[in-house]
């Protein structure tokens, strides 16, 4: 059987890892390349790395660090960031990424999906959506970061997106992330029933039992955090322990 | 030992160099047919689409260099499907070293619900046959992205089961292949190319 996958996430601005991390185990939690290594050995199914790198000059010392994190890392992973054309995708995949992720450049511009699609295959095609529900119920698409709002339902965007070749879709929820209270059920749940390819959850993970929850009620493909883990507030092999308990399928 | 990595218009080549330098052996990239054939393995990897691929080695004679080959070959993927004899995708006549058809997983047709296409994840491979499995436990989790799957048949020598069971690896003679990628399988993948090495 397929198994329910656990994907930390990594920020990384400038070629390190943001947010204080604090790991006896590692020498440099700072170094991307450290940190992922450890979530692998722990037993994470993949990884993702979300380069928040401000400017472009230093943006290109990325595909560098994605080609020491391929020497390196022996499960898959995901670059998403800034990401706005096939050139920038094929010099990461080039360096060993697995996927990549788009989020605002493929919603100014969906011929991106279409053109990668066809170029490198659906499969290493994610697409990340940062949605919020407004007052009047609906899940609307935001932009950059989640700064910009857009007139667009997320289950369209996401559909039309997988028409165009999405292979993944990345859904954050920005009603859930960073409050630990659990992930966006309803949303999830529309998605991963409605769309013919995977899931990841993101957003609001703060307890095992959440990640039981967006398994099972809401039928989440795969779970993505970050902080918990970074904090150590949840241990990888304790999460997949717990969830094989509860009759999830995961690989330990 | 050389081994000798077959370049073509696929991808995930400088994943299986990486993985390879990982476990400590170094690896050429190349199409040469002088520096393949005399190799002592040969690693025939894959991530793409079925046709596209075949035209490529047919155009440059690798086509009838693959199948030729009398040292031990890893088809790895893309590469285990273009070993087989025919491909759904896009209708292909493949290489036909292994009698095997490929196949595409058909949501409709599943008894299961919620299977999606393609199979992107982790899944348990069981009844492992061969050297190429030496201290592998059966039900070890590998990475597997794929929309078309290699039917069960007499060189099946491992199964995965994703709506249904098909080959999760194949053997006959000096060929292998594996439909997963063992250079993303964490540890698991790193044994069963060590194991292969090793043959």
């Amino acid at each position: 059987m397929l198994t329910k996958r656990i994907i930390p996430c990594l920020d990384i601005r400038d070629g390190r890892t943001v947010k204080g991390v604090n790991f006896e185990n590692i020498r440099d939690a700072g170094d991307p390349v450290e940190l992922g290594a450890f979530y692998a050995a722990q037993g994470a199914d993949e990884l993702v790395f979300l380069d928040i790198t401000a400017t472009n000059e230093k943006r290109k010392t990325l595909s560098e660090l994605v080609n020491r994190i391929s020497h390196h890392i022996n499960i898959p992973f995901t670059v998403g960031g800034g990401i706005s054309s096939v050139d920038d995708v094929r010099i990461l995949l080039q360096n060993g990424a697995d996927k990549i992720s788009v989020n605002t450049s493929a919603f100014k511009n969906p011929q991106l999906i279409q053109d990668l699609a066809k170029e490198f295959g659906s499969q290493c095609i994610v697409l990340a959506i940062d949605t919020k529900q407004e007052a009047d119920g609906n899940w609307y698409v935001y932009l950059n970061g989640g700064r910009v709002k857009t007139d667009t339902i997320c289950i369209d965007w996401a559909k039309q997106a997988v028409d165009l070749g999405a292979g993944e879709i990345l859904l954050t929820s920005m009603n859930h992330d960073g409050t630990k209270q659990g992930f966006a059920l309803d949303i999830t749940s529309d998605l991963a029933n409605q769309l013919p390819v995977p899931v990841i959850a993101s957003g609001g993970g703060g307890t095992m039992e959440h990640f039981v929850d967006v398994f099972e009620i809401a039928k989440a493909d795969a779970a993505l955090a970050a902080s918990i883990f970074h904090f150590k507030e949840i241990g990888i092999p304790e999460l997949k322990n717990y969830l094989n308990e509860k009759g999830i399928i995961v690989r330990i | 030992m050389k081994l000798v990595i077959i370049k073509y218009n696929a991808g995930n080549i400088q994943s299986v160099l990486y993985a390879l330098e990982r476990i400590g052996v170094e690896a050429v990239v190349t199409d040469d047919e002088a520096l393949i054939k005399t190799a002592d393995k040969v690693i025939f990897p894959g991530v793409g689409e079925a046709s596209t691929a075949m035209n490529y080695l047919r155009e440059r004679g690798l086509d009838q260099l693959i199948k030729n080959l009398t040292q031990p070959v890893l088809g790895i993927c893309l590469g285990l499907q273009l070993m087989c004899a025919y491909s759904e995708e896009n209708n292909t006549s493949c290489l036909g070293i292994f009698e095997e058809q490929v196949k595409k997983f058909n949501p409709d047709a599943t008894l299961q619900p919620g299977i999606k296409v393609p199979q992107i994840g982790w899944n348990n491979i069981f009844d492992l046959k061969t050297e190429l499995f030496y201290q592998v436990k059966e039900n070890s989790y590998c990475y597997f992205v794929h929309g078309y799957y290699a039917a069960l048949g007499e060189h099946t020598i491992a199964k995965a089961d994703y709506s249904l069971k098909y080959s999760a690896a194949l053997h006959k003679n000096n060929f292998y292949g594996v439909q997963f990628h063992p250079e993303k399988s964490a540890a698991v993948g790193e044994q069963i190319l060590k194991n292969f090495i090793q043959l």
